[in-house]
This record gives structure tokens, sequence and C-alpha cells, in this order.
């Protein structure tokens, strides 16, 4: 019988010589930084992409025409030294900083600028059909972009637009190569060319994209001599990339690798608290949540801290409110967390002859911002439990999810979870608070909460183009909101990432978006 | 002559096969035109569409509509599909709207990836398994029969995107001998020796399950064989043990535990979406599941098309190779 065994032992000894020989150890090149991103980007095309998964990238290939200052949510000069603003908020006339090329070595100038926006806005721009353009409408109050000398640009908006400058700054802003866009049409995506403190070197498909130094960068040029962004679907292997040294720097930790990595001096642990609100939508219109008591009595009944700290572990902090506190401009900060008291809850709930009601609550099994929706809705469950509401469940997978929860819920459902990052504090309670902003009339106020006080305040916050008076007109807001309790104010995601310890001069931004050029390692 | 007659016979057996083939693929052809029209309206059956995966909260009814006009999606169904069918005809898969390109380079690039693992995953678990099988039944209840059947046992038991977890912290993390995820070095790889070394921990967590079941199939039919009298009478004969093992008892054990090979193949690409997930490697697997989440119908298409077509030839390849053993089996 020995020949068999030894055909099993060479071919056992055959495997472990190709194990042996396969043996390596993992290590990133010098000054080039390895990103390990949560998925493949869709495309590089700024103002056809919708995720922070890819804005991570743009943000370092090209610039916009203003940009968030660091560690705020307010614009500053970035391809326009310059702007005047018309008194009446409807014409915005920029200067941009001369002898700026892209990486092409075209000009960046007037002309190309209002190329950007008459490509995502004009549908007979003949390079329109590079699109579809999803993002375009963050620019719908733009009527006309004129050249008015090759450094000056003028946008003329159809009625005073406050977001209009933050919205710049949004990745959607960002200026492409006219040149590139003609060059590649609609694989332009996928050959972008920016002016930005990197370029674009390489991108293979579910592997990498590699972007480069550009020397010739305005700003100076960034200390890496390239960066690599990674697609890591998963978070496990994700977190054993790190671990292994395979990559340099991680976003989207999961919380509990997180305490664990916090604790580990090879590595080094980033938060930032950004523009996020996670809350609950109660259906206003009809059934208990019509009544103001009951919703208020949710927000007293929902223990969020233990949410907070058990659930997601720190890695977010309670809301206040309807605006996160990342705005810190707009932020009121005289309101304070509805507190955690169940009586409370009882009593307003009695008060209002709702006990025992039966209530239906839309949860999603995961999705943009969502944090974790299934472990969270459960949680409340529990906790709408001890005061009395009995919830039912029913759970659905994130774009199902949207196509019930955006039409309205109407005759659905009693609450639903739901998640929004924005860039300005406007976008979030306009699209989602107004009266104008219900279903039916192409808003996200899926719950139909109506106060005629509210959409005042946020018409006139819109128009104005003082920050100080917006900022007023939203705490105004905030106030009466929080009052009313149209939504269960739960948490404010921070946002997290790890770096390995070798990594310097990195900062998380308020805006989610992704910095890299005084990056060093 | 008893030559002559011999040529006769294997030309026509030769030729019976390739009317056989022939006759099997164009069975094919209405399975894989059948499953186009299942995905195509449950894609469309599911709740949620390409507009509301890509705007995502800024999904309103408004933004939704405009963009599903943009990309065509308006029209109604059986013209998408009839669409869909036309350009296919003339050789276009159409283009993926999440992913912004043609839909046959992506689906070919993932596909070519998924059969290096898959056939790298196929190999190793017929050579394991047809071993282990061999060497369980020969030595049937004895240390080796216990041991290997214990083996099997947890094998087939074991989730694979659980082992693959336990593989990447031990030989990855722990050890660091071998990377943790990915196809290829981005820097300084690319060559055979780099794709071997990722090839290493998926393949074996892809061929792990397999082994087992073809393992188990392997001992028994050995054992039935090695029961039969002509096995005793080799053995009287005087035959070595080897080649009454080998020759006389495998070849024939083998005509039963081929198809479940060619079944096994198409386990081990259906499995490969775990360990494809796990293991980030850029596979079919991986894609289908990003295509559905994103509702990118045509993408879906592409890729169930080419994996379909794949488990019929698989399973016709197998089926062949059992003819060829065994030509009983054809007539």
């Amino acid at each position: 019988m020995k020949p068999i065994k030894k055909t099993v032992f060479s071919v056992i000894s055959a495997v472990g010589l190709i194990l042996l020989t396969a043996i390596t150890n993992a290590a990133t090149p010098p000054n080039v930084l390895v990103v390990g991103q949560i998925a493949e980007p869709k495309s590089l095309d700024p103002h056809a992409v919708t995720a922070v998964n890819d804005f991570r990238i743009l943000m370092n290939v090209y610039d916009g025409l203003v940009q968030y200052k660091s560690g705020t949510l307010q614009v500053q000069p970035a391809l326009a030294e310059s702007w005047k603003i018309s008194d009446d908020g409807l014409t915005y006339t920029f200067k941009l900083r001369s002898g700026i090329k892209f990486h092409d070595g075209s000009d960046l100038d007037a002309e190309a600028v209002k190329f950007n926006f008459d490509r995502m806005l004009d549908e007979s721009h003949p390079y329109h059909n590079t699109g579809p353009f999803p993002l375009a409408f963050f620019f719908s109050a733009v009527q006309q972009v004129d050249v008015i000398d090759p450094q000056t640009v003028q946008f003329t908006l159809d009625a005073p637009f406050a977001p209009f400058l933050s919205n710049l700054a949004y990745p959607t802003g960002l200026i492409v190569s006219p040149e590139a866009v003609k060059k590649y049409g609609k694989d332009f995506g996928r050959h972008p060319v920016g002016s930005g403190p990197f370029k674009f070197a390489e991108w293979e498909s579910n592997s990498h994209v590699i972007v480069e130094r550009n020397d010739e960068y305005w700003g100076g040029a960034p200390a890496l001599e390239a960066v690599v962004f990674r697609p890591i679907t998963d978070a496990n292997t994700r977190v054993a990339e790190m671990l292994s040294g395979g990559i340099d720097m991680m976003v989207e930790v999961p919380p509990d690798n997180l305490k664990e990595m916090a604790q580990d001096s090879s590595f080094q642990v980033h938060e930032q608290a950004g523009p996020h609100l996670w809350f609950l939508i109660l259906n206003a219109k009809e059934g208990p949540f019509k009544d103001k008591r009951v919703r208020q009595a949710v927000n007293y009944a929902i223990n969020k801290e233990a949410i907070v700290e058990n659930i997601l572990q720190g890695t977010a902090i309670v809301a206040d409110g309807p605006t996160p506190p990342a705005f810190a401009w707009a932020h009121n900060d005289d309101l304070t967390p509805y507190p955690y008291s169940p009586e409370k809850a009882k009593a307003l709930i009695k008060e209002a002859g709702f006990e025992n009601a039966e209530l239906t609550f839309y949860v999603t099994e995961g999705g943009s911002g969502m944090l974790d929706p299934v472990a969270m809705g459960t949680s409340i469950q529990a906790d709408l439990a001890k005061v009395g509401l009995n919830v039912k469940i029913e759970t659905y997978e994130w774009n199902t999810f949207l196509g019930k929860v955006n039409p309205g819920l109407e005759g659905k459902a009693d609450m639903a979870e739901m998640a929004w990052m924005t860039n300005d504090p406007d976008t979030l309670p306009f699209l989602a608070l107004r009266t104008a902003a219900w279903p039916d009339k192409g808003g996200f106020n899926s719950g139909y909460y109506s106060n005629p006080e509210v959409d005042d305040l946020l018409e006139k916050a819109r128009t104005s183009t003082d920050q100080n008076e917006r900022a007023e007109l939203y705490k105004k807001m905030q106030t009466i909101v929080y009052d009313d309790a149209p939504w269960a104010f739960i948490a404010n995601w921070k946002q997290n990432a790890v770096t390995s310890s070798t990594v310097k001069n990195f900062k998380l931004e308020p805006s989610f978006l992704l910095l890299l050029k005084g990056v060093s390692k | 002559m008893p030559g002559a007659s011999r040529v006769i016979h294997m030309s026509q057996r030769s030729h019976s096969i390739w009317r056989y083939t022939g006759e099997r693929l164009i069975a094919a052809v209405p399975v894989i035109f059948g499953l186009t029209v299942i995905v195509f309206f449950i894609m469309a059956l599911i709740p949620g569409d390409p507009a509301t995966a890509i705007l995502g909260s800024y999904a309103t009814p408004d933004n939704v509509a405009s963009l599903n006009a943009q990309l065509g999606l308006d029209k109604p169904l059986w013209q998408q599909y009839l669409t869909w069918l036309t350009n296919l005809m003339q050789g276009d898969f159409g283009r993926s709207y999440s992913l912004n390109r043609p839909v046959i380079d992506e689906v070919l690039e993932r596909f070519s990836a998924t059969l290096v693992l898959a056939g790298t995953a196929l190999i190793i678990c017929a050579i394991m398994g047809l071993l282990a099988g061999i060497l369980s039944a020969v030595y049937q209840y004895g240390v080796t029969d216990k041991g290997l059947t214990l083996m099997v046992l947890i094998g087939i038991s074991t989730p694979a995107f659980w082992l693959g977890l336990l593989l990447i912290l031990f030989f990855g993390v722990e050890l660091r001998w071998l990377p943790v995820s990915g196809m290829y070095e981005i820097y300084g790889g690319g060559d055979l020796p780099d794709l071997l070394r990722h090839l290493v921990l998926p393949a074996a967590t892809l061929a792990l399950v397999a082994t087992g079941v073809i393992a188990r199939l392997t001992r028994g039919s050995m054992l039935e064989v090695l029961r039969q009298d002509y096995i005793r009478t080799a053995r009287a004969k005087g035959v070595p043990e080897r080649n009454v093992v080998l020759k006389h008892a495998f070849k024939a054990a083998l005509v039963s535990v081929i198809p479940v090979i060619g079944i096994q193949a198409g386990f081990v690409i259906g499995g490969a979406v775990y360990v494809e997930t796990v293991f980030q490697w850029p596979g079919i697997g991986r894609m289908l599941v990003t295509a559905i989440a994103t509702r990118d119908i045509l993408l879906v298409q592409g890729g169930v098309l080419v994996v379909a077509a794949s488990y019929v030839l698989f399973n016709l390849l197998a089926d062949v190779l059992q003819n060829l053993i065994d030509p009983r089996i054809s007539s």
C-alpha cells in the first residue's frame, strides 16, 4: 500500500513547497499612501457621482471655485480668488486665479468654468450626453453662466439661493477639463483630468486607483509621491489589511475595531463629528403621531445615550435637533437633547389617549449613513415597549426601503429610520421639513410635517445672503422643530479613520471629505 | 480482424459523442434564453430602481423620474427587454450605468478572475477529494479512514466565509506570510508568483467544502467497487494491490464521481461569491452582488448570461468525460 501513501505525500509536499515560495511580507511603498476605501468608485467624473466614497478621491484630483476652510463648513477661495454677490442675491461674479492649468495642460479659465456648468445644466449642450448628472439640481437655480473676461465668470440665478456657495464647494461643483471631456466623451469618468494637487495616473477595476503628485499645483505640491485608493468592501477584510500593514489608512472603521486600535500604538485613530443626522421620521398625518404629545413622548422614551454608547460604541453623539452641531454657525447651542424619561413619555401618551397603540416601524438593513440600523431599530422598539407602545418592525433592503419611505409613509407606516449627510444647514430642513416638500410635491417630507412658521423661516434663510441673518433664522427654526418633534432626533455620527503611526499631518474634515494634500508618510 | 472492428467501433463512438455534445449545446440555448427572461423580470420586480440607487437620499420622485428617463428606463418593461435582446444579437451587451463602462468589458474581466480562482479551487478539491476518498476506502474503518472522515465532516460543515477570515487572521495578520486580499500587488506585482501568493488562501477556502463532498462520494463508490467480483479476481490473479486500487477499482469508481465534480464546479463558482467578498477577489460573484444592490440590470444580465453558460459547459464537460470513460452511458 506504500505507493499510494507516497503519491499522497508528494502531492502534500508540492503544495507545501508552493506555500513556502509564496511567503511574503506586506508593506506599502515609501512616500506612497495606500487608502482602504469601502467600495469601487463608480466614476471619477465629479458631476456624475453621488457617493462619499467617490468624493474622497475626487477632492484630491480636482479643485472647485471655492472650498471649505479646514476644520469648518465655511467657504473660502480656491480657484476663485475672490467673488462678489449682487445685493439682490441673483448674480455671483467670480475672479479666477490666473495661470492655472489642468493636468492635461489646457487653461482653466472662465470659458472652462462655463463649459462645466453648461454641460451639467443645459440639455442642448453638445456634451450633456456624457452624464447623467444626478446632483445637477444643486445648481438648478443657475439660469445662465457668462464669461466676462478670461479671468471673470458670472452666474445668474433665477432666485436668491443662499446655499449656492457651499454647493460650489461640494464635489458636484468641482471643475473638470473641457478638453478631456471632449476627448473621452462618455469615458471621461475613467480618464479624469482636473487641476488638483494630485494627477490621475491609473485605474484598474476592482483593484485600485492611483493618483500622483502634481508638482505644478498652484497651492504648492503635496508631500506624498502618490496615493493608492483600494476598494475593500468587506469591513473585516479592511481591518485585516490594516493590521497586516497592507494599507496605511482606512475609513469607516467598525466600532468594535476602533476601540481595539485606539489602544495600539502602531495606529492613530481620527474622529470628527460631521453634518450627519440619524433620525426617525414620524407620520404626522395619521395615527398616534398626528398628536404632537405622542411625537414628543417618543423623543423622551428612546434611550439615546444607550444607543450611542452601547450599539455605536461612542462613534456618534446624541442629536439635539434637526441641525447637526457641525454647522457651528447655524446651530442653536441653547438646545439640549430630549432627556431619557420613560415616565414623562408615559404621561404624555396617557394624556393623548394612545396607550398600547400599535405602530408600524420601517427599518433598513443598512445604507449610506445608516450606521447600525437593525440593532438601533430593535433597541428603539424595546424602549417604546417600555412606555406601552407596541411597535412592529418591518425590515427592508436599502433600495427597497428608499422606494417605500421616499414616496411618503401614509397608509403604510407610522415611523421610519432615516439618515442624512449634507453640506449646508439649508439642505435637510428645506428638503424634508417644509410643507412644500411633501412627497407628492417632490420633496422628502415623508412624515407630512407642516408648520407655516417653519416654512417661512426656511424660505427667508434661503434667500438671505447675510450669514448672520441666516444663522438667526435657522436657530429659530430649530427651536420650533425641536418642540414640534416631527422626527425623533437620535444621533450625529462621528466620521472615523485609522492611520498607521507613520502617517503624519492627517486630519478629518467636518465636510466628510478626505483631503490628502498636506499628508506625509 | 479484431483490430478493424475496433477502429470502426471507435469512430462510431467519437461520432456519437460529437452528436451528443451538439444536441446538449443546442438544448442549452432555450435554457439560457429562459434564464435571461426570468432574471430580467425578477430584477424589474424588486422594488427600487437604478435611479434610486444612484441618487440615494436625494431620490425624490422628480429626480428619480428624470434620471430614469435619461437612463432609458422609463420605457415599458418588454420594450426594454427586446432592446436588450436585439443589441445582444449584435454582440452589444450594453453599458453599465453604475460603472459607466461597457458591460462586456467588465463581465469578461471579472469572469476571468473568477475562472482563475474557481479553476484552482476545483483542481485542488478534485485531487484532494479523490485522494482522501481512495485512502478512506482502502483503509476502511482504520485510523486513516476515521481521521479523514472527521476532517471531511469538518470541511463540509465549515462556513467558507468564516474559514476565510480565520485563514486571513492566521496567515495574513499573525504570520504575515500571505497577502490578506486582492489578486495582485499594486506595485511590483503582476507576475505568476505574485498571483499564486494571492491565490493560496482564497483557493484553499473555496476548495474545502467541495473537497469534503468529493471525498465522501469517492469513498462510497470505491467501497462499492472494491467489493465486486472482478476485483477479487484481479487480486487472486496476483495483480499488485496498487494496480488493483488505482487501475481497476479507481477507474470504475471515477465514473460516478465525475458528474459530481461537474456539479461541484457549479457550486465552486457559486460559492465564489462569499470567498470573493472576504478576499476582495475581483471576480464575477462580487460583481453580481454589487450589481443587484445598485439595480444595474444590464450588468446583472451580462453576468448571469456568462455564469449560466459556464454552468452548462461544465456539466456538459463532465458528461462527455464520463462518456469517454464509460461508453455504455451514451447508448
